[in-house]
């Protein structure tokens, strides 16, 4: 039962100065003092090392899918390996990954981000490539009658027409992401993960606080695929008329 | 460095044959149990909500919420309810799978031509048979393709409940300390055979599904 | 703003396919003058969307020439002579993602005219093609029916003003009520540009209503003949030209002329009587319809506003 003198994430360890409370002797669920007791220090810099690591990730395995996308949807010939070099990425089990990278990028935040990269990859490049194949073939048609030239197809007409499917997958990318990420916490002290891990791994388990934390990491999820839905339904008008 | 593990891993596998065969057999062992109970709550449900074609914002949101669970949230509130054993990773890997079935039974039947749905309603056949002989043979293979996502998600999930306890080949992966860097890489190496093995069982039988269905020219 | 018209001349233009027997266009040769339909039919088979796309460069030739106004395409800039050429095809191909008058003002954009050209030239086409230059505009394609949608890619085409127009069947998805209006409109749309325009189709009944002259193409690509509507159901130059235009040629033949090109004998004092009457501007063959129908050998011709004009007799008519 001592759980709750154990506070992963930033901060000094709070000494405990009173009675634990009666809910936190029995290790009820929703221990409201203990939450608004370590928000501060626990719940909160986890939850903003939780945001930075997804998004790094995010962004860097878009701008890397985008730039792999392109050359397998120009040059079939790199399609199949690519996707197949994509694929196995994900095939790898995170927590095997991640101790995989370490002799060579060390226990840091970065060998944990080329993990999470590398997942993001499989999911981002096959959506991307679906979406621009996905672009009907009297439309092309007509834009080449129409003497528009290669590129000015592209930017014009492919890309704003794959638009809808590429952020599809980022959506679910993200999501995907801020679920891995949690198991981070397997390897470094960053993130949601650390103060599930922790919960988790006392003896009888530290339920308030793994719902608390585990409840922020879903609910992040929640938010960040609402977030990008909305920005879906905003950038891709004529999607909604049917 | 990584070449070298790499060598050491498949120096490791003949060493710990039955270690490594025992450790397959339970995260197999959880994974098809999650598959199956999965299976037997969401594809019924899905394939009517399908049939119906009703249901539709259901089925995107259980999709949705799905993908935002953590699966180490849930290992861990499965040991909050249920306590150590067998059952609390097997209910947190069925809640994990039920999305992906639930999803993909609707969309494949939801799918299915619906002229042909028509013509067999015309042709005076109940509801039920209408799902059981037109919309499942005809949803069958994209029915079969998500079940495959599912079963390789499922089984690589399962590794991670062995970061708390639940054996398998997570349990390997997670004691660097016991095992080395080889036994790891070993058993990812057996896990993603296994989910491999999972797929192309699953693929061979869209194929033959799909192959039924196409036209003969 | 003045429309100017092309000449096309097809000279021996050939197109071979490498591992294929028989050529798709078998040395074509035959002049489009400008400001005339020229509408190419024919069998499947018979090369005659082949041929069209020839003339854009969207598949290229393999022998022969093709010149507009007597400089060869292939002396053009392919995007440039593509630019200056109007594209209609069956199924539109409207960009879903832009707005109409996104979708129509996509060639000024590329010549780079300024905004508010293409915004005026915009509202000009809508109105010239028959939909709200103000509603119509700012809809997405999604949100239009098919015979808008055909409308669209017209004036699409026409935007840059091009002395040379390409229509690919395109009138072929819609259905025939529509098509017909579609037909008239488009009709009526010539008169007033007299562009220089080939236009694909398979309905032969579509291609005497439209042609000024009719290509016909028989497997293989070869020209059977090239001529009026008129004078190719009259005097077809072969069997698979008579089969093609249908057995009821004559019948076809008579649907091309008026009751007023013909000299009507005077209806008299009460002259006319009893008689079913048919306004001036029906065809001869409406009128042998009507004579058959109501079993009579005379009908009287009236005006626009019912006045009669004359009397026809049936032997007038089948002369």
């Amino acid at each position: 039962m001592t759980g709750w003198l154990v506070a992963k994430g930033g901060g000094p360890v709070i000494p405990d100065f009173g009675q634990p409370s009666a809910c936190l002797k029995r290790n009820g669920w929703f221990c409201t003092d203990w939450l608004t007791k370590h928000w501060g220090d626990t719940l909160q810099p986890a939850l903003v090392q939780h945001i930075q690591l997804t998004l790094i990730a995010v962004g860097i395995g878009f701008a890397i899918s985008f730039l792999l996308a392109l050359v397998g949807f120009r040059w079939r010939l790199f399609d199949g390996p690519l996707g197949g070099f994509t694929d196995l990425l994900y095939a790898i089990p995170s927590i095997a990954l991640f101790q995989l990278l370490v002799p060579l990028t060390g226990v840091t935040v970065t060998t944990v981000e080329i993990a999470l990269v590398s997942y993001t990859l499989f999911i981002l490049y096959r959506t991307m490539i679906a979406g621009l194949r996905a672009v009907p073939d009297e439309v092309l048609e007509s834009a080449r009658g129409m003497g528009l030239t290669r590129l000015q197809t592209f930017f014009r007409v492919e890309l704003p027409l794959a638009a809808p499917a590429i952020l599809a997958g980022l959506r679910i990318a993200t999501v995907a992401t801020i679920s891995i990420a949690t198991v981070a916490a397997f390897l470094i002290d960053d993130g949601l993960g650390a103060p599930i891990f922790a919960a988790i791994e006392t003896p009888d388990l530290f339920k308030t606080e793994l719902l608390a934390t585990g409840g922020l990491a879903i609910l992040l999820a929640l938010v960040a695929d609402a977030l990008l839905a909305a920005l879906q339904r905003a950038l891709t008008p004529w999607n909604r008329l049917r | 460095m990584v070449a070298s593990t790499f060598v050491d891993a498949f120096r490791f596998m003949p060493n710990h044959v039955s270690l490594l065969l025992e450790k397959t057999g339970e995260t197999a062992e959880l994974a098809f149990a999650a598959l199956a109970i999965g299976l037997l709550i969401a594809l019924p449900l899905g394939l009517w909500l399908g049939h119906r074609h009703r249901g539709l914002v259901l089925a995107l949101g259980v999709s949705s919420l799905g993908r935002a669970l953590p699966s180490v949230v849930l290992i861990g509130l499965g040991i909050g309810i249920l306590g150590v054993g067998f059952w609390n990773n097997t209910v947190a890997l069925v809640v994990l799978a039920i999305p992906p079935i639930l999803t993909n039974a609707y969309f494949a039947v939801e799918g299915v031509d619906r002229d042909a749905v028509e013509a067999a309603r015309g042709m005076g056949l109940s509801e039920l048979q209408i799902l059981t002989r037109v919309e499942l043979p005809l949803g069958l293979p994209l029915l079969l393709a998500g079940l495959r996502i599912a079963a390789v998600f499922v089984i690589a999930t399962a590794t991670i409940a062995g970061l708390f306890g639940g054996g398998g080949l997570g349990d390997i992966m997670a004691r660097q300390v016991t095992y080395g860097l080889s036994g790891v890489f070993a058993a990812a190496f057996w896990v993603a055979a296994l989910a491999l093995l999972a797929a192309a069982a699953i693929g061979l039988g869209q194929r033959a599904a799909s192959r039924r269905m196409a036209p003969r020219t | 703003m003045p429309t100017e018209a092309a000449e096309l001349v097809f000279d021996e233009a050939t197109k071979v396919y490498p591992g294929r027997d028989g050529a798709a266009v078998d040395h074509l040769s035959l002049t489009v003058p400008a400001g005339e339909i020229c509408v190419l039919v024919g069998p499947s088979g018979g090369g005659k969307t082949t041929a069209l796309k020839l003339v854009n460069r969207l598949i290229p030739l393999t022998g022969g020439d093709i010149r507009i106004d007597g400089t060869s395409i292939l002396e053009h800039d392919l995007t440039a002579l593509r630019r200056s050429i109007g594209y209609v095809i069956q199924q539109v191909g409207l960009f879903p993602h832009m707005t109409v008058e996104g979708n129509i003002g996509t060639v000024p954009r590329l010549l780079g005219w300024e905004k508010r050209r293409i915004r005026e030239r915009v509202g000009e086409l809508l109105e010239l093609v028959g939909l709200d230059p103000q509603q119509d505009r700012r809809r997405f394609p999604a949100e239009l029916s098919g015979g808008q949608r055909q409308r669209v890619g017209l004036a699409r085409a026409l935007a840059a003003n091009p002395a040379l127009m390409l229509m690919d069947e395109p009138f072929g998805a819609i259905d025939p009520i529509v098509r017909a209006r579609l037909q008239d409109e488009f009709l009526r749309l010539q008169g007033e540009l007299r562009k220089t325009v080939v236009f694909v189709t398979h309905d032969v009944d579509e291609a005497i209503k439209v042609g000024d002259r009719i290509a016909i193409l028989r497997e293989g690509g070869r020209l059977a003949q090239y001529d009026t509507p008129q004078r190719i159901l009259e005097h077809p130059v072969d069997d698979f030209v008579a089969d093609f235009v249908g057995r009821d040629r004559a019948l076809k033949a008579l649907s091309l002329r008026r009751l007023a090109d013909l000299e009507l004998a005077p209806a008299g004092r009460n002259g006319g009587d009893g008689l079913p009457s048919l306004a001036a501007d029906a065809s001869l063959r409406d009128a042998l319809a009507l004579l058959i129908a109501e079993r009579r050998d005379a009908l009287l011709v009236v005006d626009g506003s019912g006045a009669p004009l004359g009397i026809v007799r049936r032997r007038d008519i089948l002369s």
